[in-house]
């Protein structure tokens, strides 16, 4: 079998509150191929970002292993860590508040390049400025702008640059457009789909909107309080989803054509809290087809057909 | 669907919005022409900037003063709201015209308990009623909302973001009001909330009889909710017509196309999106002419000079160049 690229085992982040330990990841397990985009879909306070964030060890981990290309990097120490950095980047949600007011556009996508010393030549590191500009099709003559100029598209286009500027060879994407118009979203995720293909990137992609997940992923999984409910490549989990709240979730989404204007099985209550969360199903609380066992196993995901995985005793 | 012009509730004409800064004067609305017949719904859709929230406010007349120039007429009802002094509009608001908007969590006040927002637009509205009854309005729009009861002696903090979206559509409903603005109530929430959310809204919608316009981006959310869809652009409706003329009609403006190929189409597998190249236009430096012009894939040399006027036909409205008859 090949080598994941990325590939987690048993990775779990607790936060200590108050009220007792906060589920925000919970014993998930996921791999990702080279060149490969995985999908991380859910509503918010599922523990999406969270558990993008563990993988970078932005947040440390609980328990559990994140492996990059096979390496365990949940025990590398800081120098160690520093050289990982440069092979593993994130784009984060908001272009507004991701980057420094006060520094212009060169200086931020120079940044990376001057702290991880890729390369050390001043006219060498303006050259490759110039180039991730043209790369993620922002025009030379923002070079010397500063954010607060530049529409949230530019924006997003500085902050892909400077995730690409030590030449990475996985990144992260915490819901990178969602910030974004939808001509201007377009834009984005054909640009990243371009880069993947030029480069051979490979995409964490976090998000709650479901058709972008479906359009830019090869595998999806679905969170739901912590725990991953659902796995299956993209196609399969939208022709054929088996958990339940997947099914909700699918469900749930306002599609623009007229066809679908029915009256739809909509889910009923809100995502619980996830302090001290209760054993058995998590989505019990809000699931139609809850029976007493719901609430007692502790649950797995299991392969119900080839690559697909699914958490639910009914299936 | 009965259309007939008795039936008008909402008449806006040839409405134009300027805003008045120290450096430029924003144009925001152009030229806005629009109506809304008794228990519609009409999606106003456009991005960021088109002017879609001006044209609620503008009707709310919520503009701040000496900033924004309003020009044109809207009338609601019979009464020309333009031309309305101020006593006049502040019986109207909450009472004939509502508004909701888009953030829940700014939009309530955190010192009040719930259920006394609620009662304070009854008691405006309302001058002769009793508390008595009052709380029994209280209760009963919290139970329509799908909220207990019991739960209006709390704070705005205590409820979850859903939950908070209930009770400002609670306050904007209680006074059974003729016509509803709901500026993207449902952007900050939840897909599965958001679904919630919007059911409720029709539903109540059909008991009471409202008409709403429900201003959004998402072509989703309109295609779900929407008797009619108007899209703007720079100001401008740029198309306009039943849900069916825009979402299944063969024609269409250019900018209308755009924003559907920027969606990612959950039935079909394509690679690549067709967007609209560019960004939208400065609104204090519009183009001459049709206001798309940069950013279209079929600007004529005409589209430059002169701004196209609007094609109708049988209520599907176009205004385009390209277009001609249809």
């Amino acid at each position: 079998m090949e080598q994941p690229m990325i590939q987690t085992i048993g990775l779990k982040k607790y936060f200590n509150t108050a009220r007792g330990p906060l589920h925000a990841v919970d014993d998930v397990n996921l791999s990702i191929l080279k060149g490969q985009t995985l999908g991380v879909v859910g509503e918010s306070g599922c523990g999406k970002s969270t558990l993008g964030r563990v993988i970078l060890r932005l947040i440390e981990p609980t328990e559990g292993k994140v492996l990059l290309e096979g390496k365990d990097i949940t025990k590398y120490n800081t120098k160690q860590m520093f050289e990982v950095r440069k092979q593993i980047q994130i784009i984060f949600q908001d272009p507004f508040s991701s980057l420094n007011p006060r520094m212009s556009v060169s200086e931020i996508i120079a940044e990376p390049i001057k702290v991880t010393k890729v390369i050390k030549d001043k006219k060498q590191i303006d050259r490759k400025v110039l180039e991730l500009m043209d790369t993620v099709g922002l025009a030379r003559r923002f070079v010397n702008t500063y954010p607060h100029e530049l529409d949230g598209g530019r924006r997003q286009r500085i902050g892909i640059a400077r995730a690409l500027a030590v030449n990475p060879k996985f990144i992260v994407c915490d819901e990178p457009v969602s910030a974004l118009d939808v001509s201007i979203q377009a834009q984005i995720l054909n640009l990243m789909m371009d880069l993947q293909e030029d480069i051979g990137l490979t995409y964490m992609f976090i998000t709650h909107d479901l058709s972008v997940v479906k359009h830019i992923s090869t595998d999806i999984i679905v969170m739901y309080l912590g725990m991953c409910v659902e796995k299956a490549p993209a196609e399969k989990l939208f022709e054929h989803p088996m958990h339940p709240y997947t099914k909700a979730l699918l469900d749930a989404i306002p599609v623009p054509n007229l066809s679908s204007r029915k009256m739809k099985s909509i889910i009923k209550g809100e995502v619980t809290s996830p302090v001290n969360p209760k054993p058995g199903c998590r989505f019990a609380a809000r699931c139609p087809y809850v029976k007493d066992e719901c609430m007692q196993e502790k649950l797995e995901l299991k392969e119900v057909e080839k690559d697909h995985f699914v958490a639910c005793i009914h299936v | 669907m009965v259309n007939t012009v008795a039936d008008k509730l909402l008449e806006i004409r040839n409405l134009w919005v300027e805003y008045l800064t120290e450096d430029a004067t924003i144009y925001a609305v152009n030229n806005l022409n629009l109506t809304v017949e008794k228990g519609e719904t009409l999606g106003l859709v456009g991005e960021t900037g088109a002017g879609k929230t001006t044209t609620a406010l503008s009707v709310m007349r919520l503009l701040p003063e000496k900033v924004g120039l309003i020009k044109g007429t809207i009338i609601l009802d019979g009464m020309n709201i333009t031309e309305a002094p101020e006593e006049k509009l502040r019986e109207m608001r909450g009472f004939d015209v509502s508004m909701i908007f888009q953030d829940p969590m700014t939009s309530l006040n955190p010192v009040f308990t719930v259920g006394d927002q609620i009662k304070e637009a009854i008691l405006l509205h309302n001058k002769n009623i009793d508390e008595k009854e009052a709380d029994k309005q209280v209760d009963d729009i919290m139970q329509l909302v799908g909220l207990p009861a019991e739960r209006k002696a709390e704070y705005p903090h205590q409820f979850s973001g859903g939950m908070k979206q209930r009770i400002v559509i609670a306050i904007a409903l209680v006074c059974q009001p003729k016509l509803l603005l709901a500026d993207e109530p449902t952007t900050a929430l939840d897909v599965t909330i958001q679904a919630q959310v919007l059911q409720m809204m029709k539903e109540l919608k059909e008991k009471l009889n409202t008409a709403m316009i429900m201003i959004t981006h998402d072509l989703g959310v309109v295609a779900q909710t929407c008797d009619k869809v108007a899209i703007m652009y720079a100001g401008e409706i740029i198309e306009s017509g039943t849900a069916e003329d825009i979402f299944e009609g063969e024609k269409h403006h250019p900018y209308t196309v755009g924003l559907f190929g920027s969606i990612p189409d959950m039935t079909k597998k394509t690679r690549r999106l067709n967007p609209i190249e560019g960004l939208m236009p400065d609104p204090s430096k519009l183009p001459v002419g049709c206001k798309f012009n940069d950013r279209c894939p079929l600007c004529m040399e005409i589209c430059t000079t002169s701004i196209p006027e609007a094609v109708d036909r049988c209520g599907h409205m176009i205004k385009c160049h390209q277009i001609k008859e249809f």
